[in-house]
C-alpha cells in the first residue's frame, strides 16, 4: 500500500487563499485537484477525521448500527416529516460519509454515465404537472469529455453496453472478473432477451497509474478500500491537490456559515475546529461540495439582512427538489453456493429499462444489477425468507446453508423533484455545535415507487430464469432513507427558478459556487457519482479559468 | 443506495461510549467475568442465545462465539439502558421455568426442548427480540466488539476471511470458467 502524500502546504485561517473548498468528497476532492494544479492555493475543509489505510476496517456492527464514518446522530440529529403538513420527528434518514473524502471514500463502486436523453426529459416529456421536472442546462455532449476525463483520472473498469452514450474513449479497464450472481443474472437476463452486460465500476480491474487492481476482499459498501483499489477522490485526488503544495486539506472543521461582506460577496467561511472554537477561513471565493443536505443547510443557516432567505437563494428553491433515487432489493437462493461475499458488491447489469417509456404509463426508468446484498449481521436479521425460522437448529442451519447460497438483484430507479421534497432548518432542534439541524421532507412521486416496482417485476423474472429455487421481495413502500442526496440547489440558466447557473456559480454572490449532488436538475437512473464526478472536473475547469481572467 | 443500510435508521442504542471496547477484547470466560449481569443472570442469558443460534452440523454456534462476552460489554456500557429489560425478561423466563417444571430452580434447569416451550410462549416480548438482536450482532460482528471469537460466527456462515481473494469465487463462475 502506497502512504498517503502528507499535506505540504499549511495555510492560517487568516491567509487569504484563493479558495476554500467545502466538503472533500467526490465533487470537492476533483474541485481541490483541478483548482490546485491550475495554480491556485485552496483550503478543503472537511468535517470528518483523516482516517489513513490502516485505520479501515470492515466493522459492520460499528458502520451500520453504530455510525461509524457516517454523520452521527448523536451529535447532528435530524427531523423528518413525509410531508410539510405532518409533525417532524426526529429521525435519521439522511446517511453520507463523514470523513475526508466524503461519501465517496466509502461508495460501492457503480460508475454510470447518464445518456443525452437525461438531460431533456422534461422537454421531451412535455413536462410533468406536479413536479418540478426540468431540462438541464447542458447538454449530454458538453458533458462527455468530463466523463471521460472522470473514467481516465480516477480509473474505471467497464465494457460498453449495448445502449450506452457515444464515448470519445474506451474504458481505461476491462470489467472485474464476473462473480456467480454475474454468470447467473446473465444467463437469466439472456433468456428473457434482455441485454445483460459488465458493471461499470471505480474499481481498478488491474493496477493502474501505481494503484493496485482490486484484491476482492468483499467490503466494498460502506468500507473503505485499504488497497487503494477503489478510485475515489480520497485515493486519487486529494493526494494530487496536496502534492502541489498548494492544497490544504484541513480534517475535523465543521463549517458554520458562508461569511458576506458589506459588497455582498463572500470573503470566506467560519468554522468550529476539533475543539469546537468559531474559527475563520478567508478566501477569494467559496465553493460549496458538502452533499445535497449539508450544501442547502450551510445556505439557509447563512440567511443575512441582506439575504433573508438563506444565501444565494432569492429564488426560494434552495433545498427543494430533494431526490433519493429508488433502491429496492428482489432477493435469490440457488442450488450451489455463490460465494458473494467475495469481490466487489456486483459484476452485471441490465439497463434495458432506463428510458422512460409513456407506454408503461409513469414516469421513470433505473438499471437492474446483481448483489451480493447483506454483510453477515444483517444477513441474520433480514437475509433469509419470511417464512424460514428465526432461532433455533432450522434458523443456524438456515443462515450456515444459505448465506454462500443468495443473491440480491438491486433495482436502482428515478426520483422526481418535487417542490415539497426538501431540506429545511428545523425550527427548534440544534446540533451539538449550537446550529440548526436539517429538517427533510420527502415522500416518494407515485411515479417513483410504480417504477421502483416495476423493475422489481423485471428482477422477479429475471430470477425465476436464472433458477433461482427461491425468489422473494419485501413489499414496495415509499423510502425513509437515503444516501443519494440531490437536486437542492439545481442548476438553471434562470435564476428564478435555480440556484447555481451552468458553470455552477450562484446567481446571487459571483464568487459562491456549489458543486455536488444538488447540482443535479433530475435524478439520474440511481448512480449519480459519475454524474457528480464529470461535473467537478467541469466546474473545477471552468472557475479557475474565471479566476484566470479575473472574472471571480 | 446501501442494502441493508435501514439498519442506521434504527439506532439501537443510546450511548455511544463503546469505541473503548475494541482494545480491550479479552477472551470472554463466560460467566465468571461478567460486568453487567450477574452470573446467575449470565447462565440464563447464555442459555438462551445457545437455543436461538445452537451449534448444528458441525459448526459453531452463539456460546461457541461468545455472543455473552459481546452481550454483556454491550450492557455494561452503550447498550446500559436496556439493563432493566434483561433483568425484568431473565426474572420472567425463570418464573416461566418453574411454573412448567415442578421444582426447577430457572430456565438453566430445563431441558433444550422444555426451553423452547418457554420460548416461544415469549417470542414476541421486546425481551426476546433485543436478546436474539444482540446474539446475532454478537455472533457476527467483528471480534474487537467481544463475541464472534476467533471468527466462530464467520465460520457458522461459510465466510472466510481473507483479504484477498482470487477467481472464481463460487460455484457458477467456476463453473463457466471451466467451460470457456
Amino acid at each position: 500500500m502506497a502512504p498517503q502524500s502528507r499535506p505540504s502546504a499549511r495555510f492560517r485561517p487568516n491567509d487569504l487563499v484563493d479558495f476554500v473548498i467545502v466538503g472533500s468528497g467526490a465533487a470537492g476532492g476533483i474541485i481541490a485537484k483541478e483548482l490546485s494544479t491550475a495554480g491556485h492555493t485552496v483550503v478543503v475543509l472537511e468535517q470528518g477525521p483523516r482516517l489513513t489505510e490502516r485505520q479501515f476496517d470492515h466493522d459492520e456492527f460499528g458502520t451500520f448500527m453504530r455510525g461509524h464514518n457516517i454523520n452521527d446522530p448523536a451529535t447532528q440529529p435530524h427531523t423528518f416529516r413525509p410531508t410539510p403538513q405532518a409533525p417532524a420527528k426526529q429521525r435519521q434518514v439522511l446517511v453520507y460519509g463523514r470523513l475526508v473524502g466524503g461519501s465517496n471514500a466509502h461508495f460501492t463502486g457503480n460508475f454510470w454515465r447518464m445518456r443525452p436523453s437525461d438531460f431533456n426529459e422534461a422537454s421531451r416529456l412535455g413536462g410533468m404537472r406536479g413536479t418540478g421536472l426540468a431540462d438541464w442546462p447542458v447538454t449530454y455532449e458538453e458533458l462527455e469529455p468530463y466523463y471521460t476525463k472522470a473514467e481516465w483520472e480516477l480509473g474505471v473498469s467497464g465494457e460498453p453496453g449495448p445502449f450506452d452514450p457515444p464515448r470519445s474513449r474506451p474504458y481505461p479497464m476491462p470489467p472485474l472478473p464476473v462473480k456467480s450472481s454475474g454468470v447467473l443474472f446473465e444467463r437469466g437476463a439472456r433468456a428473457l432477451g434482455l441485454h445483460p452486460q459488465p458493471s461499470q465500476m471505480a474499481i481498478n480491474s488491474r493496477t493502474y497509474n501505481g494503484r493496485p487492481a482490486c484484491q476482492h476482499c468483499g467490503f466494498c459498501l460502506i468500507f473503505m478500500c485499504e488497497f487503494r483499489a477503489k478510485s475515489t477522490s480520497m485515493a486519487v485526488m486529494l493526494p494530487i491537490a496536496e502534492a502541489t503544495g498548494r492544497c490544504e486539506i484541513r480534517p475535523n472543521s465543521y463549517v458554520a456559515q458562508v461569511e458576506i461582506g458589506s459588497d455582498g460577496r463572500a470573503t470566506g467561511v467560519t468554522y468550529f475546529d476539533a475543539a469546537k472554537r468559531m474559527q475563520r477561513q478567508r478566501a477569494k471565493a467559496v465553493v460549496l461540495c458538502a452533499n445535497g443536505s449539508e450544501t442547502p443547510r450551510l445556505l439557509l443557516n447563512s440567511a443575512s439582512s441582506r439575504f433573508p432567505q438563506g444565501l444565494a437563494n432569492s429564488s426560494g428553491v434552495v433545498g427543494k427538489h430533494l431526490m433519493f433515487n429508488t433502491y429496492f432489493e428482489v432477493n435469490a437462493q440457488f442450488e450451489q453456493p455463490l460465494n458473494e461475499y467475495k469481490s466487489v458488491q456486483n459484476t452485471r447489469m441490465v439497463l434495458d429499462f432506463y428510458e422512460t417509456d409513456p407506454k408503461r404509463g409513469f414516469y421513470g426508468g433505473g438499471g437492474i444489477d446483481a448483489r451480493f446484498g447483506r454483510y453477515p449481521i444483517t444477513f441474520a436479521l433480514e437475509g433469509l425468507p419470511r417464512d424460514a425460522p428465526t432461532w433455533g437448529e432450522g434458523f443456524a442451519r438456515e443462515l450456515g446453508r444459505q448465506f454462500p447460497r443468495t443473491m440480491a438483484f438491486g433495482c436502482h430507479g428515478t426520483s422526481l423533484p418535487l417542490e415539497t421534497n426538501s431540506i429545511t432548518l428545523d425550527p427548534t432542534l440544534k446540533d451539538a455545535w449550537g446550529l440548526p439541524c436539517i429538517r427533510t421532507t420527502y415522500t416518494d412521486h407515485p411515479d417513483d415507487l410504480k417504477n421502483a416496482a416495476f423493475l422489481g417485476g423485471h428482477a422477479t423474472n429475471i430470477a425465476h430464469a436464472a433458477g433461482a429455487l427461491k425468489v422473494w421481495a419485501a413489499p414496495v413502500v415509499a423510502q425513509t432513507l437515503a444516501v443519494h442526496l440531490l437536486g437542492t440547489c439545481r442548476m438553471g440558466n434562470d435564476s428564478r427558478t435555480s440556484v447555481v447557473d451552468r458553470y455552477h456559480r450562484t446567481h446571487d454572490v459571483r464568487n459562491l459556487f456549489i458543486c455536488d449532488g444538488s447540482s443535479m436538475v433530475t435524478s439520474s437512473r440511481g448512480q449519480p457519482t459519475e454524474t457528480i464526478s464529470a461535473l467537478a472536473f467541469r466546474a473545477g475547469e471552468r472557475i479557475a479559468d474565471f479566476a484566470k481572467r479575473g472574472e471571480i | 443506495m446501501a442494502a441493508g443500510a435501514a439498519w442506521a435508521a434504527a439506532d439501537l442504542f443510546d450511548v455511544e461510549d463503546a469505541l473503548a471496547f475494541a482494545s480491550q477484547q479479552t477472551s470472554a470466560n463466560v460467566a465468571s467475568q461478567t460486568r453487567a449481569l450477574t452470573p446467575p443472570q449470565a447462565d440464563v442469558v447464555s442459555a438462551l442465545a445457545s437455543r436461538i443460534l445452537p451449534a448444528v452440523d458441525g459448526r459453531p454456534g452463539a456460546t461457541q462465539a461468545g455472543a455473552l462476552s459481546f452481550i454483556d460489554r454491550a450492557l455494561a456500557t452503550f447498550n446500559a439502558a436496556q439493563r432493566p429489560l434483561y433483568t425484568d425478561g431473565i426474572a420472567d423466563l425463570n418464573r416461566r421455568a418453574q411454573a412448567k417444571v415442578r421444582g426447577a430452580v430457572g430456565f438453566t434447569a430445563l431441558t433444550s426442548g422444555q426451553q423452547d416451550e418457554v420460548i416461544r410462549e415469549v417470542e414476541a416480548t421486546p425481551f426476546f427480540q433485543a436478546v436474539r438482536l444482540d446474539t446475532i450482532v454478537g455472533t457476527f460482528a467483528l471480534p474487537s466488539w467481544g463475541g464472534n471469537r476467533d471468527y466462530a460466527g464467520w465460520h457458522l456462515l461459510g465466510l472466510e476471511h481473507q483479504m484477498t481473494f482470487k477467481p472464481p469465487f463460487g460455484y457458477y463462475d467456476a463453473e463457466v470458467n471451466r467451460r470457456n
